[in-house]
């Protein structure tokens, strides 16, 4: 009879241990950047007026700029809430579903926001 | 898993005095999981908005704008902000600085005066604007 850990030794690292880590602590810098560059957008607009925000979107470097805001707070937003689940919810059931309806959550909202930039990007000044 | 009674168990959280670091980390993660599924719902439905048109973008905003609201609002970039900043600490962390107690302790202590310094300020500038 072999141990579980008897099974796997000598057959080395899958090298994938730290790959959340590291997608979370990524995915952070760059929400960080990004959040930056908006948050100094926001206030130098003179409104948030819709056509103010329109005109705005409808430049392709702020519209780019926008659209990888959205993938990486999405992406950090999952990796958070990843962890968050599988510190509480201990049941394999339950964890299972949980995780599966965060992924489809958070790949709706992000094709939302995408479709929504795009439509402002490419049509903007149409509306 | 057999567990022989006779040996000590692990101190767990209750066992410990309560500092800010623990208060920044449990903050951490609460404000992390508050912000990303009150905010990242709110970054859609504004985005969508602004694509959807004028009148959906008059929605959004007369929703926005309720002043009951400001209970969500204002808590949410306090947590932003805090996140971020608890964040720094723990990127500061992860490179292996910041461990000695005393410095440990002021970076806790930092992140909580320096986020509610910032909210203020964010706040007054709103509402002063508006």
């Amino acid at each position: 009879m072999e141990t579980p850990l008897g099974q796997v030794r000598g057959l080395g690292s899958a090298h994938e241990g730290a790959g959340h880590w590291w997608h979370e602590r990524m995915s952070s810098i760059a929400t960080l950047l990004l959040g930056i560059w908006l948050a100094v957008s926001l206030f130098r607009l003179p409104s948030l007026d819709h056509g103010v925000v329109v005109e705005w979107l409808s430049s392709t470097v702020n519209a780019s700029a926008m659209l990888l805001l959205v993938v990486s707070t999405f992406w950090h937003i999952r990796m958070g809430l990843q962890v968050f689940i599988e510190d509480y919810v201990h049941e394999e059931g339950n964890k299972t579903f949980l995780l599966l309806l965060l992924n489809f959550a958070v790949a709706i909202a992000a094709a939302i926001a995408i479709v929504a930039l795009l439509k402002l990007a490419v049509g903007g000044s149409a509306v | 898993m057999h567990r022989n009674p006779a040996r000590p168990l692990s101190p767990h959280l209750t066992h410990y005095r309560w500092g800010p670091h623990m208060l920044v980390s449990i903050l951490h993660r609460l404000t992390g999981d508050g912000a990303a599924i009150v905010g990242g719902a709110l970054l859609v439905w504004w985005l969508a908005a602004a694509a959807g048109g004028p009148e959906a973008y008059a929605s959004f905003v007369q929703v926005a704008t309720l002043p009951w609201l400001l209970i969500i609002w204002i808590p949410l970039s306090w947590g932003i902000i805090q996140h971020t900043l608890s964040g720094l600490r723990h990127l500061v962390m992860d490179i292996g600085a910041g461990y000695e107690l005393r410095a440990n302790k002021a970076m806790a202590v930092a992140t909580l005066i320096v986020s509610l310094l910032l909210t203020a300020l964010l706040w007054v500038y709103i509402l002063g604007v508006i």
